[in-house]
């Protein structure tokens, strides 16, 4: 379990998180969802540390890791997590085999002889094959998010944080992104943090829904009931209006 | 103004301050994890192997155009082409070997290892880094640090080599001065010292040319205009940097009789 306790982060004079408190249960699928800018990726990238917060604490299984500062600890938190990138961040001097199976030397102590086999099922579990050899370059930004994804199950995390999984796909890939998130947790009990703008997806894979706002949660609920809830701003969002209390405009 | 010369300040010793915690962790992952061999040798190859025309090409040319101008100089003063292997041989082997090794490869590999690393920073591939559990410093800096320390005291051998080559091509072709005095002068006034003296330099010049363009590709920011800006800094930091600890280990060493 995951349990957020006011949290807090600036960057220099900008507040994006101002106070979350969130809880996120094991083997359970968490969507956050958001305007652009409410720190969800800010969120997620605190849970992982690969951002410090400035306050407030982030208790997994019961241990605060805002504070870890040795490489050995964080190593060790980091062993059970996986991150997908919005835009997969696959390492662009490795090849597509190469960059599945980067993890398995540092997280696991898989021998090397296997990495082949563990690319290669990776691939197939998002549907792609043979790809092992091409650079990253080489793919289109469809294929780079499912090659990351498939860098990410190769370690085998217990909680993935996914930043935005199916942006940028076509919807039958999503569809199958989505249908991956929720295999990973009936079959291993993956824990899943997905990040996302796409409501149809939220509400099929969701067990728990959250609405960031202001860097703030304005409703943490299960999916049925945050479906059917009357808070505005959420209302608001999941009807996707221009009218209402989020006021978004365009900058000239 | 007093405001702005303070902010400089600041920021730069903040920017110092940032780059000796980047050699500090370095030193520490250093004595605490396997080192990243495959990564080490690819970048000593890419700084180093892929260097070697460059570095010798600039120092042939260096020797020529010394050798044409002491030896008119001494043609001038003295009526004759005197002691040029030896003015070749000195200035190659103390100052421009090194230094102008070191000028080349910061220009070459050391603005490509900054727009890598800031590409990487840019993209997320840093932080890609972090979660899968190994770290930029272990992953990219040690490796650089080791190519760059590894390679350029090796190209400098060779672009002292080159360098008194050319001198010897301009000194016997056309100064008309015997290939046997040439070599002579070298052997009789070049000695072990002038060499350790040129090593010390290069092995310093790589070490800093490594710890400046990687600590600008890691603190890059703002996309690819970002990247540009932090090679550009990353090669004028470094160039200057070396002329300005040229001077000052010229004096150290020379006051330690090396």
């Amino acid at each position: 379990m995951i349990q957020i306790k006011n949290l807090q982060k600036n960057f220099g004079r900008k507040h994006v998180l101002t106070g979350v408190d969130l809880t996120i249960k094991d083997g359970e699928v968490t969507t956050i969802i958001g305007g652009s800018g409410t720190g969800k990726s800010t969120l997620i990238k605190c849970i992982i540390r690969l951002i410090e917060p400035n306050d407030g604490q982030i208790l997994v299984d019961g241990k605060d890791i805002t504070h870890i500062k040795s490489a050995l600890e964080l190593a060790q938190l980091r062993r059970n997590f996986g991150y997908l990138f919005q835009e997969g961040a696959l390492f662009d001097s490795l090849s597509v085999g190469e960059n599945v199976t980067f993890g398995l030397k540092y997280l696991t102590d898989t021998p090397k002889n296997k990495y082949a086999a563990i690319a290669k099922d990776m691939l197939a579990l998002v549907g792609l094959k043979d790809i092992e050899k091409l650079r990253p370059s080489e793919l289109s930004g469809g294929m780079k998010k499912r090659v990351a994804l498939a860098r990410v199950l190769a370690t085998g995390p217990k909680v993935i944080l996914y930043d935005e999984p199916t942006s940028g796909l076509d919807p039958i890939m999503s569809e199958i992104i989505d249908e991956l998130i929720l295999d990973l947790k009936k079959k291993l009990g993956v824990t899943s943090v997905v990040i996302t703008h796409d409501m149809k997806s939220a509400f099929e894979i969701s067990d728990a829904m959250v609405m960031l706002h202001e860097g703030k949660v304005k409703l943490a609920a299960p999916r049925e009931e945050f479906k059917k809830s009357k808070n505005p701003y959420v209302k608001q969002f999941i009807e996707g209006s221009s009218q209402g209390p989020i006021k978004m405009t365009i900058t000239k | 103004m007093f405001k702005e010369l303070g902010r400089f300040l600041i920021a730069f010793f903040n920017q110092l301050g940032q780059a000796s915690g980047m050699v500090r962790s370095a030193a520490v992952w250093l004595f605490k994890g396997p080192v990243e061999v495959r990564q080490t040798m690819l970048q000593t190859t890419r700084v180093g192997v892929d260097s070697v025309a460059v570095a010798t090409l600039t120092s042939l040319f260096t020797g020529m155009v010394l050798a044409l101008q002491a030896g008119v100089t001494m043609r001038d003063i003295l009526s004759e082409p005197l002691y040029i292997g030896t003015i070749v041989g000195f200035s190659l082997v103390r100052e421009l070997g090194p230094v102008l090794t070191a000028f080349v490869i910061a220009g070459r590999a050391g603005a490509a290892g900054t727009a890598e690393i800031g590409t990487m920073k840019v993209t997320e591939q840093i932080d890609a880094l972090h979660t899968l559990g190994t770290d930029p410093i272990r992953y990219l800096v040690i490796p650089r640090i080791a190519a760059f320390v590894i390679a350029i005291p090796v190209l400098t051998l060779f672009a002292n080599v080159s360098g008194m080559f050319g001198g010897y091509l301009v000194s016997v072709h056309s100064l008309g001065v015997s290939s046997f005095v040439y070599i002579d002068d070298i052997k009789t006034f070049i000695k072990v010292g002038d060499l350790m003296h040129g090593f010390i330099k290069s092995i310093i010049f790589a070490f800093m040319i490594a710890v400046v363009c990687c600590y600008k590709g890691l603190n890059t920011r703002g996309g690819a205009e970002g990247v540009g800006k932090a090679t550009t800094a990353a090669v004028v930091i470094s160039m200057v940097l070396i002329l300005v600890m040229d001077y000052f280990l010229t004096a150290i060493l020379q006051a330690v009789g090396i």
